[in-house]
């Protein structure tokens, strides 16, 4: 233990995914030792970031303002949809450079076990942006692991009367990984690949 | 580890029951495993797509492993499947949520760590073989799961016998009342206020899930097959204590 303000660092820091006690405890003295002008900086952007970024209300990416800056795009194809977990996947299919359509961030996936079913996914919006038959084409990109397909399944089932090309980013991605982890060449080509999901 | 000359290897074989991510790309892995019971298990790099592990470490996997033991968590060094009992899962909604509340029930009726539980073990390989092979309902399947993993617990249903006073059912004495709390069947003069009233073929269903008398249960009407899921879900909840929260999110073909 250490005092007051100290401690309070420590268990804050304690909090961030994928930092236990120890980890804390080294970031805050690595804190503590540093330039207190870099230390100024991260408090400032930490700041920024609880003010400005929020959640895109139509695809629920990261966005600065209502809508993040690819839903605000007019030269997105508004007719094919990526479904992904994480905002950190709608950046990873970015770095490919080769996807124009949109996106969807449904937050996770299917889960039971950590008490995660589909109501407690973005699943109603994205089905509230298929009614009005703009989109024709839904890439289920969820990722490479059991979770992942059985959420495209889910998904591939509940569009399936609206009669929307449903795709699946194919070979190239081994499973049991995360989208994220998958350089830009694989990814590239299992999007390029992606095959039609029958369910 | 090497420095004090202590590590200590070992190797055993289990099913995966859950993963939870641990830092950037790492994951601690739940298994029962036949020899050491439930154990959790750090599998490092195994979020990676390039990862050793491949989907060896995925819920539902049957395999056979290389641990060390560290001071707070195992770490795999080594996992071969033997079995992907989740593949078959996969792209079935309704199966893979009858799977994965097994795997949760597992978990919550194997409380305490490295005790062995090789009953709890095999019951769980059995209850994932047919869920995949498709033979049987997955509601019967995981009905039969759940009454024979608590028994094997320690809290069977009474089925044969009043749960309270012991009385045998004959043609004198009909044990007709339910009583989750009661533990099962009643005689009507111990039966609990609350307790249900199931029809007897949906008891005689309960009886067949237990013993494992698939042709009985196979041929069982659909209105008893669904009264018997509903008593077993509600009879392991009392018995657990905490809801499995699966159980909400299984989908029934
Ligand atoms: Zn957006
Ligand atoms: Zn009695």
């Amino acid at each position: 233990m250490y005092e007051g303000i100290v401690q309070d660092l420590i268990e804050e820091l304690g909090q961030l995914p994928g930092v236990g006690p120890k980890g804390a405890q080294r970031i805050a003295f690595h804190l503590l030792a540093a330039d207190p002008a870099d230390v100024k900086r991260l408090a400032a952007v930490l700041q920024e970031v609880t003010e400005k970024v929020k959640f895109c209300r139509t695809c629920g990416n990261v966005a600065e303002a209502d809508e993040c800056r690819i839903c605000a795009d007019a030269r997105r194809d508004p007719s094919v949809i990526c479904v992904v977990e994480e905002p950190k996947d709608v950046a990873a299919v970015e770095k490919i450079r080769e996807y124009r359509g949109r996106y969807h961030v449904l937050g996770g996936a299917i889960s039971p076990i950590d008490g995660i079913g589909p109501d407690e996914l973005r699943i109603r919006e994205l089905m509230a942006r298929l009614a009005d038959g703009t989109v024709t084409e839904l890439i289920l990109a969820t990722d490479p692991n059991l979770e992942g397909e059985a959420t495209a399944t889910y998904l591939a089932r509940l569009v399936k009367p609206l009669g929307i090309r449903v795709t699946r980013p194919a070979s190239g991605l081994p499973v049991g990984g995360e989208l994220e982890y998958a350089d830009e060449v694989t990814l590239g080509r299992a999007f390029e690949g992606r095959r039609q999901l029958d369910v | 580890m090497r420095d004090n000359g202590l590590v200590s290897i070992y190797r055993d074989d289990g099913i995966v029951l859950r993963s939870h991510k641990l830092g950037e790309a790492d994951r601690i892995v739940t298994l029962l495993a036949r020899k050491t019971g439930r154990v959790r298990a750090v599998a490092k790099g195994v979020r990676r797509t390039k990862s050793r592990f491949g989907a060896r470490l995925e819920p539902f996997t049957h395999v056979d492993l290389l641990l060390y033991t560290g001071r707070s968590l195992d770490v795999i060094t080594q996992a071969e499947t033997i079995r992907p009992y989740g593949e078959p899962l996969a792209g079935d909604y309704p199966r893979y949520t009858t799977g994965t509340a097994m795997l949760e029930t597992a978990e919550r009726l194997t409380p305490v760590e490295k005790e062995p539980s090789l009953r709890q073990f095999l019951l769980l390989v059995g209850g994932l073989r047919a869920l995949g092979e498709a033979e049987h309902d997955p509601r019967l399947v995981l009905d039969a799961y759940l009454l024979r993993s608590l028994a094997v617990a320690g809290y069977a249903p009474a089925l044969e016998e009043c749960a309270v006073c012991g009385t045998r059912a004959d043609e004198s004495t009909m044990l007709r009342a339910f009583g989750i709390a009661a533990g099962g069947l009643t005689c009507q003069a111990c039966r609990m206020p609350g307790a249900a009233t199931p029809a007897p073929a949906t008891i005689a269903l309960m009886t067949a899930l237990l013993r494992g008398d698939w042709r009985y249960a196979d041929a069982s009407e659909r209105r008893h097959q669904i009264e018997c899921s509903g008593l077993t879900a509600a009879y392991l909840q009392w018995h657990l204590e905490h809801s499995i929260r699966s159980l909400r999110h299984v989908e029934h073909a």
